[in-house]
């Protein structure tokens, strides 16, 4: 009985509802305007939120809010470190405005945005508490865990240093790794392609391959030239050995037919290579740099904190003897960002060179 | 366009997982007029995948010989074009890269670049040229295959069992392409089936094989007129006596039994 009532009800609300929607033509959700101001209203209200508890609440616990100048464009602005903490709030709401307005005639991304709103929010009250409790009351244990100003402090004071110690990082990140996607690729075609290699090198790379790279440092150390090439070398082995074996495993799984369909149509040894097997090896490549990638993340920072002149690692090592965490956190925050964007762009490619497989994969 | 194909007494023995000899091909004979529509079936087991892959050069035989316009098979060629039974496409590659693929592996890419068009329609794939094989049905991934070998214009074409994975439908509505293509591109056509009314369909010959050891028991004439009605009172009568050629085959003592 309930049901057939509940039943009857639903229909007829769905009739009601029918009217308001003929109005403005579109159901209440993402798709609609209205909805869709309110979760842009939202994502930005947990950081408008931020700058409130930073200017209404009262500062309790002492401390030092260093002014610092800077010159850019021609302007010289005078900014203390608050200043410069709610400066960054009101980008990261710009920002998100910005996202918000340039989502506005793409369905999916406006679906994406509103999915986002609540984490966004959450966002922004995380910070305010971690103004309250780092720098406003500092509840928390200092020196290790300062407020966000602190951490923003950092840019300011040391933001030439900090900059020339990220491209450090990048360089020796695109060096080693670039290197060790090619060797990895190509060893990796070759044991796959030629049962001789694979009898005399696969096991080989198998035994060294499951050695953390960073293990070698002695010898990269004292028999590379350079320091600088000792951290590429480390690199090139950990990504080399991780490539290598997926490449290898992707070419040796072709499928025999695909092969002879290749051959039938025509294709010399070389293309069954590269326009069989490579082809075929490819989901297994993105696997391969994929792991190789977040492992070459940790063999750097390792490498910079154990014998590098510079690097977000070195710079980390450096600003902990001086019990500068609040540099530290700040090192790290960059790494997150660094890291997070490598890993977006290798993820682009991957879609890009992986488009067939679309709707294949789960995702 | 199309050739004589000559097969004279091809042996082919394989060795099992367990070491045993298995007569795959024993003493086999046969000669494919040019143009033809000739059709191999039989039970598993009875070689005829063996004999297509001869043919198609992807395997050699221990003793005998097969020609082409009186050319030693030694090697696969493009022309001698072969459709598997499912799954050759290549997943990477769209469908009309797919059956570009011939042509840009025999270079002759750039100046044919228009007849991809030409045999997407013939085919009658307009539409999804820029598709995934996984976004395609099994039949139409056939027949992407087929116009795969076609565009290198091959002088036969090698079918196993292309309609083996297809439900009904999609094979009745291929069996018609395949008839169409045949005529429009008068080619020598091999079909290998387990599908009796496929190949009663379809050929002007069927080959019938039968198992242990592999080898041709018999060659029949399917002089029914073109085009040939599935339910028509000849057609039936013929596939009665197909069947009744395999019960009879099934009936003769088995060697193993003799002590």
């Amino acid at each position: 009985m309930n049901g057939q009532i509940a039943l009857k009800g639903g229909l007829q609300n769905a009739a009601a509802n029918e009217k308001p929607a003929e109005k403005t033509g579109v159901k209440w959700g993402y798709k609609h305007n209205g909805y869709y101001a309110l979760k842009t209203l939202f994502t930005v209200a947990g950081f408008i939120a931020a700058i409130i508890v930073n200017i209404v609440f009262p500062q309790k616990a002492e401390v030092e809010f260093k002014t610092y100048i800077i010159s850019a464009f021609g302007l010289q602005l005078s900014l203390d470190i608050n200043d410069a903490y709610i400066f960054v709030l009101f980008a990261l709401i710009l920002v998100f405005l910005g996202i918000g307005l340039a989502s506005l005639n793409d369905k999916d991304k406006r679906k994406k945005y509103c999915r986002s709103a609540a984490f966004r929010f959450a966002l922004g009250i995380a910070l305010a508490v971690w103004d309250i409790g780092g720098t406003k009351l500092q509840i928390f244990p200092q020196p290790f865990f300062p407020g966000p100003a602190q951490v923003i402090e950092t840019y300011l004071a040391d933001g030439a240093y900090v900059v020339q110690n990220t491209l450090y990082s990048l360089r020796l990140y695109a060096c080693g790794f670039s290197c060790g996607v090619l060797l990895g690729v190509g060893t990796g075609i070759l044991i796959g392609w030629f049962p001789k290699v694979n009898y005399w090198v696969f096991p080989v790379l198998k035994i060294s391959g499951v050695v953390p790279a960073v293990a070698w440092m002695p010898f990269a150390l004292t028999l590379l030239p350079t320091s600088f090439t000792a951290a590429v070398f480390l690199i090139v082995i950990c990504a080399w050995f991780q490539i290598a074996f997926l490449t290898a495993q992707g070419i040796q799984s072709t499928p025999k037919q695909n092969y002879e369909a290749a051959r039938i149509l025509g294709s010399s040894q070389l293309d069954l290579i590269f326009h069989v097997a490579i082809p075929h090896a490819m989901p297994d490549i993105f696997t391969g740099i994929g792991s190789a990638n977040a492992m070459a993340f940790t063999t750097l920072v390792m490498s910079e904190m154990l014998g590098q002149p510079g690097g977000l690692g070195y710079y980390i090592n450096q600003s902990k003897v001086w019990s500068a965490y609040y540099k530290v956190l700040a090192a790290i925050v960059i790494m997150a960002v660094l890291f997070s964007l490598i890993n977006y762009f290798i993820g682009l490619i991957r879609r890009r060179t992986l488009r067939w497989q679309e709707g294949v994969l789960k995702k | 366009m199309s050739s004589t194909i000559g097969i004279s007494n091809v042996n082919r023995v394989y060795t099992d997982t367990d070491g045993n000899q298995v007569n795959a091909l024993n003493d086999v004979s046969l000669d494919i007029r040019p143009g033809e529509f000739i059709s191999i079936i039989g039970p598993s087991g009875c070689g005829k995948t063996t004999l297509l892959r001869l043919i198609a050069g992807l395997d050699k035989p221990q003793s005998g010989t097969l020609t082409i316009d009186d050319t030693r098979i030694t090697d696969v060629s493009p022309e001698r074009g072969y459709v598997f039974q499912q799954g050759s496409l290549f997943p990477w590659l769209t469908v009309e890269n797919n059956i570009a693929y011939g042509l840009k592996a025999r270079r002759v890419f750039k100046q044919n670049r228009d007849k991809i068009g030409k045999y997407i329609s013939m085919v009658g794939l307009n539409g999804f040229e820029k598709s995934y094989p996984h976004q395609i049905s099994g039949g139409m991934a056939q027949r992407v295959a087929i116009a795969r070998a076609l565009i290198n214009e091959p002088k036969a074409l090698l079918l196993d069992e292309p309609m083996g994975a297809l439900d009904s439908f999609t094979r009745a509505d291929l069996q018609d392409k395949l008839l169409e293509l045949w005529k429009e591109n008068g080619i020598t056509m091999i079909l290998v089936t387990h599908d009796i009314d496929e190949a009663i369909y379809l050929s002007d010959r069927i080959v019938i094989m039968t198992p242990r050891p592999g080898k041709i028991s018999r060659v029949i004439d399917v002089d029914l007129p073109r085009p040939r009605h599935r339910g028509g009172g000849e057609f039936l009568a013929m596939r009665r006596s197909i069947l009744q050629f395999f019960e009879l085959a099934q009936a003769e003592p088995q060697p193993e039994y003799v002590i």
